[in-house]
């Protein structure tokens, strides 16, 4: 399968609803052309909902790293959002869960953006 | 003592990672794999795919990868190799290191070995073969089903 995104806006947040798998190939430019798009136009509070993102390899853990970085070096902030288990065991095993600010509820996860 | 064995030969395409990926889902689950075992497994196999054809072969049609899996009582054993240069795993930075904790390239290797039981690499001049073993549940060999 492949991944799908549509973004939406919630208190000046802008959610970005992830589905399918982010891999080398589709998936992963998917991700990073959503989220350059996203910066471009200025919107640089980015929530990246990961609920339904059920498989993730080590191209798509560098895809995150990189919006992450990306968002960050334009003055935005990047989030995740709802981790399944398989992409939060992978952030754990690489050491990365504690970089990224992960959020298990989106409307806690929108008010916790700087104003 | 019964083994299984099967061979793929495939071009050195982004397709070819996916089938590789497929294909040990496939096989693991055969062999009696849980899901999570199953997972890992391909999870194993792709990342070695994606190592032999893109930095292996570097997408060349006239390379090939060949993977090929065999089951025994204890073990599945999966070896892949490519036809390009030689990977020296010697060189390849630790990925859990704070200085490359966010590089974006890099953990192939690492998740092959977070995954696997046993795993080896090959290099030569005329490529690399890469050895993954992951031990059959319940295997008395598995220290991770030893008595504590």
């Amino acid at each position: 399968m492949t991944m799908k995104s549509s973004t939406r806006q919630v208190d000046g947040v802008t959610i970005v609803d992830l589905s399918g798998r982010i891999t080398l190939g589709e998936g992963s430019v998917v991700l990073r052309d959503t989220v350059r798009d996203l910066l471009s136009k200025g919107q640089k509070k980015i929530l990246l909902n990961l609920g339904d993102v059920n498989y993730i390899d080590s191209s798509g853990i560098g895809e995150l790293v990189s919006a992450f970085t990306t968002a960050k070096n334009q003055g935005g902030e990047l989030k995740l959002l709802n981790l399944t288990k398989k992409v939060h065991d992978l952030l754990q095993i690489t050491k990365l869960y504690t970089v990224f600010d992960v959020k298990e509820d989106e409307a806690a996860g929108v008010k916790s953006f700087s104003k | 003592m019964s083994a299984d064995r099967v061979s793929y030969t495939l071009d050195s395409t982004l397709e070819t990672v996916n089938n590789a990926e497929e294909t040990a889902s496939r096989i693991a689950a055969e062999a009696g794999f849980d899901d999570e075992e199953i997972m890992k497994i391909s999870m194993a196999v792709r990342e070695a795919a994606v190592n032999a054809v893109l930095h292996g072969n570097a997408y060349d049609p006239s390379k090939k990868v060949t993977l090929a899996f065999e089951r025994t009582v204890h073990d599945l054993v999966i070896v892949i190799r490519d036809q390009g240069k030689g990977l020296d795993a010697s060189r390849i930075p630790d990925p859990l290191a704070p200085e490359n904790l966010m590089k974006t390239s890099g953990r192939g290797i690492f998740l092959i070995r977070s995954f696997m039981d046993v795993v080896e690499i090959h290099p030569s001049q005329t490529g690399t073969e890469l050895i993954m073993i992951k031990h059959v549940h319940g295997n008395p060999a598995d220290p991770k089903e030893a008595p504590q």
